[in-house]
């Protein structure tokens, strides 16, 4: 969902003998062409796919942990099989990612270390806390949103194999996007105390929501390459008006106020104007200083750690009956 | 902690009956049991599938992309393998 790794890419270097190679692979961008796997690509067009797919993957995962966190405490049978199920889905969008990433010849254990030792981002928004559970109606609302918003684009991306995955992940996200959309709606219609949950959700969701989509147009130098090369096909700022503008009447008609006293309808061009985004903020939760980052990584370590046995086993388990099978054959041979 | 790799596996699934098993990702397993069991959860939890199939990733040969010239190339002109090459009248009628 979460593709902030679309806002760096690796230095360029190329090798005389590759600059004409280099034109062949531009000239089937350029006509529209897959990239597939097995086809020669830019060093640097790998590099950066490897880093932005599994960057996606390991927000997926790491996503499960706020969402997860409500699961035993969600307030009906409903809501409690839809948000197992949601999460679920992000289970499964992490591994549909991975897959894609391992496409360019890097194995899953080697993306999850890179997780698990910090060398790997995710989204900045799952280091923000999940304290009510107006905070799953918001995510699924906004941060769900926010991601259709980035993710639609992705399915026209050059590279295959991630576009395939991102074609059954958009699928899949729009049931996200509802469900959080319907429990605010039905806290906005119940008690003062659930709407005012709703509203201090809002509060609390709105600018990081916002944050999800990169740093502003002015600051990210690296997006050209990325239109280039047809990873990328939207500017980060074009991608949050569009987001802005789809949402604010849809917080409007929840009876909700947006946390911005700049946010005014230009009528002149049909768009929501909104006030500065604190960078500051966005930059320390980037580089592992939001409320939750040590708690989402720990998280994550723990799993992994006590997972292992169960890894093992199963490998053991596999390779047991394999042997099982060999010795009668032999035996029948 | 263990540091072996659990294998990659293909995966394709049958969506109706009377198509064929079509390729919808991969995953890891450590045996072919548990591919279909991953697979289950993994590709078809909206009932997308009727059936599925898991081959060990190791066990596919591909062509070669550099090699897609040579081996698709000599089809193109050879238009006389389709039906439109054929001028029939149209009096004669649909055939």
């Amino acid at each position: 969902m979460y593709t902030q790794g679309l806002n760096t890419i690796d230095a360029h270097s190329t090798s005389p003998a590759d600059a004409e190679r280099e034109a062949r692979f531009q000239a089937r961008i350029d006509a529209d062409d897959k990239i597939e796997p097995n086809d020669w690509m830019p060093a640097a067009y790998r590099r950066t796919l490897v880093r932005q797919i599994a960057q996606h993957a390991h927000s997926e995962i790491v996503g499960m942990l706020p969402e997860g966190n409500w699961i035993t405490r969600a307030p009906s049978l409903r809501r409690k099989a839809a948000l197992l199920a949601k999460v679920q889905d992000e289970g499964g969008h992490g591994l549909y990612l991975y897959a894609a990433a391992e496409t360019l010849d890097v194995a899953r254990e080697e993306l999850v270390d890179q997780l698990l030792t910090g060398k790997a981002k995710y989204s900045s928004i799952f280091n923000y806390p999940t304290l009510t559970w107006a905070d799953i109606g918001a995510i699924g609302w906004l941060v769900d949103g926010a991601a259709i918003m980035n993710q639609i684009p992705l399915c026209r991306c050059s590279f295959g194999p991630y576009a395939r995955a991102m074609i059954r992940i958009c699928k899949e996200e729009s049931f996200h996007q509802r469900q959080g959309y319907e429990i605010m709606l039905t806290l906005c219609h119940g008690t003062p105390e659930q709407k005012a949950l709703a509203q201090d959700a809002l509060d609390r969701w709105w600018w990081p929501s916002l944050m999800m989509f990169g740093p502003s147009d002015k600051e990210s130098q690296h997006s050209d390459t990325s239109m280039r090369w047809k990873i990328k096909r939207f500017s980060n700022d074009d991608l949050r008006q569009k987001f802005v503008d789809a949402t604010v009447p849809q917080g409007h008609f929840l009876g909700l106020k947006f946390p911005d006293s700049e946010l005014t309808f230009d009528e002149a061009d049909g768009h929501w104007r909104f006030g500065a985004i604190d960078w500051e903020e966005f930059r320390q939760v980037v580089s592992g200083n939001g409320p939750c980052n040590k708690d989402r990584l720990q998280a994550r370590r723990r799993a992994h750690e006590e997972g292992a046995w169960v890894r093992e086993a199963a490998l053991a388990h596999a390779a047991k009956k394999r042997a099982r099978v060999d010795a009668a054959r032999l035996a029948a041979e | 902690m263990s540091d072996a790799n659990w294998p990659l596996f293909e995966v394709f699934i049958r969506s109706r009956g009377g198509m064929s098993h079509r390729h919808v990702g991969s995953l890891h397993a450590v045996d072919a049991e548990m591919a279909l069991q991953n697979a289950r959860d993994v590709y078809t939890r909206r009932g997308e599938g009727l059936s599925i199939w898991v081959v060990p990733s190791a066990a596919i040969t591909a062509s070669d992309p550099n090699d897609k010239d040579a081996l698709f190339e000599p089809t193109s002109s050879k238009i006389y393998r389709h039906p439109t090459f054929y001028k029939v009248p149209k009096d004669v009628g649909h055939m």
